[in-house]
């Protein structure tokens, strides 16, 4: 019995559907590449919304083929965005230019092209994962990867996000906004200075909860226990942004399905 | 030899050099820093082609033994298949194979990324939304002080940054503007959230740090597994 209202409503549904198609008041899905496009993204859109039923075969269908043209797409983007310019570009220039990058073709090769035959064996290399034998060798990709991150990172992280926010914080308490323009004058307010003042207290309240060196009880446990309402204001401010960035994308859906797809907005 | 000690000099090398080029920016270190970001991109980019084997491997593993739901792998395979051909020989591009960008607009794999990657991708996050809600719920419930700081300020947050927060709290006299949920909501996200942050983000950098000085040390080996 609920099999039949369910495929009687997807019947009138259609139904509906043709008839708007059919007086012009919809996109007909075979008018052009366009308009089925529309029609086919709106089936996606509906058939992964139907999640919040039941788990269904409409939604494993669209979650599959998501999987394989996301693949696909980031490896495209990747192939024509870094390895044809990047590599292909630097090995072979002319070749490069000749098929696929036209733009290349007034530049001269590099005099240090060979260097770029190192990537080129270690991306070799971690492709042998796909080989029945020798998959250890992609080790030594992988090894590339976690030196060059770990190289790069260190410094980046010791000098923008540890050294520049510690000195930010110092400097912020003087409750002075800075001229915006060179040569302006600063602003100084005791307002500023105040909430200043706040951050700073809650800054390093947030910090002594990391601390484990010491125990937290007595003055140090109260201030560290302030930092962890700090934490949690931090955590909800965020839980907050994200249910919002989540319901602004479904806002998004919704205006796609009412306006380009049945065109009653 | 091979399995461990090969990896290990490489990571060693490759991140004591880019540590040592930022202390000594003259030739060759900091020409080999830039080329070493470039290799990265270079290899991290092959890492998509041995993502895309490993899919196909995989689903079409599935589809050569009629497993149970090999159907939905088929479709995972052909969908992958014709946006990659699409995609490498820039099928449909307005311009023809050599003079137009793979995202040019009017080409199928713009099409593919139009009508069925950007509805995927927003609908599977539109759908979180619900799942987030429904999970905090559960999972927040005002048990404690700390959980119910966190769901007020979550509250002051959506609340204050809509009409809705400053028509509730409109009532209030002028005197009085630093209880409007606006006002409460901008002093959450420029003070307190913001300190909040800072003090995670000293403790990230420092985590950073001492995990990328274990790696190029060689005292952090988890990522050669255990063969």
């Amino acid at each position: 019995m609920k099999r039949i209202v369910w495929w009687g409503l997807l019947g009138l549904v259609v139904l509906v559907l043709a008839l708007r198609v059919a007086g012009g008041e919809m996109r007909s899905p075979f008018a052009d590449l366009q308009g089925f496009g529309v029609w086919f993204a709106a089936f996606l859109t509906l058939a992964i919304v139907s999640f919040l039923y039941n788990d269904n075969p409409i939604y494993r269908f669209a979650e599959h083929l998501f999987v394989g043209v996301s693949a696909a797409y980031w490896m495209v983007m990747g192939f024509w965005s870094t390895l044809v310019p990047n590599l292909l570009g630097k090995l072979w220039p002319s070749l490069t230019a000749r098929w696929f990058m036209p733009g290349l073709a007034e530049q001269a090769r590099d005099p240090l092209w060979f260097l770029y035959l190192i990537p080129l064996a270690f991306g070799i290399l971690l492709l042998t994962r796909l080989l029945p034998k020798g998959g250890h060798l992609s080790r030594w990709a992988l090894a590339f990867i976690l030196g060059t991150t770990a190289g790069l990172r260190l410094i980046a992280y010791l000098t923008a996000d540890f050294m520049g926010q510690v000195q930010a914080t110092l400097v912020s308490v003087a409750g002075y906004t800075p001229a915006l323009t060179p040569g302006g004058a600063g602003v100084f307010s005791f307002e500023r200075m105040f909430w200043d003042l706040v951050a700073v207290v809650a800054i390093l309240s947030a910090l002594s909860y990391f601390y484990f060196s010491k125990a937290h009880t007595g003055a140090f446990g109260r201030f560290s226990r302030l930092g962890i309402w700090v934490l949690m204001v931090t955590f909800g401010a965020g839980f907050g942004y994200t249910v919002m960035g989540r319901v602004a994308l479904l806002v998004g859906r919704v205006e796609f399905l009412l306006a380009d797809w049945l065109s009653v907005l | 030899m091979m399995r461990r000690t090969i990896p290990l000099f490489i990571t060693a090398f490759v991140g004591s050099i880019l540590v040592i080029a930022y202390f000594i920016p003259h030739p060759p270190f900091d020409q080999l820093r830039e080329d070493f970001s470039i290799f990265f991109d270079i290899i991290a980019a092959v890492a998509f082609i041995l993502g895309g084997g490993n899919l196909i491997r995989m689903h079409g593993n599935r589809v050569s033994r009629r497993e149970k739901g090999y159907g939905y792998s088929l479709v995972t395979v052909i969908g992958f298949a014709l946006v990659l051909v699409i995609g490498l020989t820039k099928m449909g591009n307005p311009d023809g194979f050599r003079n137009s960008s793979v995202t040019a607009a009017g080409s199928y794999f713009d099409l593919a990324y139009q009508y069925v990657f950007r509805p995927c991708a927003a609908t599977m996050f539109a759908l979180l939304a619900f799942y987030v809600a429904s999970a905090s719920f559960r999972a927040f419930r005002a048990k404690n002080v700390e959980a119910s700081i966190l769901l007020l300020v979550a509250f002051i947050i959506l609340v204050g940054r809509t009409f809705v927060g400053a028509w509730l709290t409109a009532w209030l006299p002028p005197s009085l503007d630093f209880l409007t949920i606006p006002y409460l909501a901008d002093k959450i996200m420029t003070v307190l959230n913001f300190a909040g942050n800072r003090a995670i983000m000293i403790g990230i950098a420092l985590g950073i740090v001492s995990t990328s000085l274990k790696v190029i040390i060689g005292i952090d080996r988890s990522y050669l597994g255990s063969g």
